[in-house]
């Protein structure tokens, strides 16, 4: 886990991500790898990415993470971003990033309710 | 040429400037961080700061992303304009260049297969922005951030 560039959590069926510090490309990367085996591995069926410790997401952390998420739902599970802070999210409207298909969450509480609510469909 | 010209009518303060080379993709966290210090040292104010970094890592991947051999450099320092302070950001390679500018600034053309929001969101994020390009010598970009 030391060189991970996040934890990864599972909470009953669901896995937990969370996102930390100044990621580099490499660290993405590699990410995206160990959440896809993780959600293989655990047969989760939700996930919640929390990038509330996240202070820059530029065009390719956010390209990485719309990855993520079509990769995992085409593994079955369904995901709910979350913890976007706000000058992120600023940051990422006027760069032009529209993170269309993604479901996101102010806090982890409310996405927990949300995946809750997409797994049952 | 796009953009005012960031480079008139201001006085520059060159106790500050900084030059990064930028050579691999751990360079663009110092890119990031380097900005981020210069943004706090003249009180830019979060969102405004979140935008220099991320139009300063969109400019910088692009020296990483396009440049042959991949390097350049970024030359930071602080400007100031009528009591008013600001980051003046340089971003520099002797890569291909790029033959069509106003292709290039239009959101979603990407010769990359990413997602061709480099060159105009970086262009959103800023107050100003000029590009210059030269095929086969290089391209730089130059922008500028003025605290509120």
């Amino acid at each position: 886990m030391t060189e991970s560039p996040g934890g990864i959590i599972k909470i009953g069926s669901n896995l937990l991500v969370r996102l930390d510090g100044d990621l580099d490309d490499e660290m993405v990367n590699r990410l995206e790898s160990k959440i896809v085996s993780e959600v293989e591995k655990t047969h989760a069926q939700g996930m919640l990415i929390d990038v509330s410790g996240l202070t820059l997401v530029d065009s390719f952390v956010a390209r990485i993470i719309a990855r993520i998420v079509s990769l995992v739902r085409l593994l079955g599970a369904e995901t709910v971003v979350v913890g976007i802070q706000p000058a992120v999210a600023i940051t990422l409207v006027e760069l032009g990033v529209r993170f269309h298909n993604i479901t996101t969450a102010l806090n982890a509480e409310q996405g927990m309710e949300l995946l809750e609510g997409l797994k049952s469909q | 040429m796009k953009g005012s010209s960031p480079s008139d009518a201001m006085s520059d303060d060159l106790t500050g400037v900084e030059t990064i080379s930028v050579l691999d993709e751990h360079d663009l966290i110092r890119v990031r961080q380097t900005l981020r210090e210069h943004a706090r040292r003249i009180k830019m104010g979060l969102v405004e700061e979140t935008k220099l970094i991320t139009a300063g890592s969109e400019l910088a991947r692009n020296i990483l992303k396009y440049a042959v051999p991949p390097g350049g450099t970024v030359v930071i320092r602080h400007v100031q304009n009528q009591g008013k302070k600001g980051i003046h950001a340089s971003f520099e390679d002797h890569g291909p260049g790029i033959a069509k500018i106003n292709e290039a600034m239009m959101d979603g053309f990407s010769t990359s297969g990413s997602l061709g929001l480099g060159l105009p969101g970086a262009r959103r994020l800023v107050d100003e922005f000029q590009i210059e390009s030269k095929v086969g010598s290089g391209t730089r970009v130059v922008v500028v951030k003025w605290t509120r």
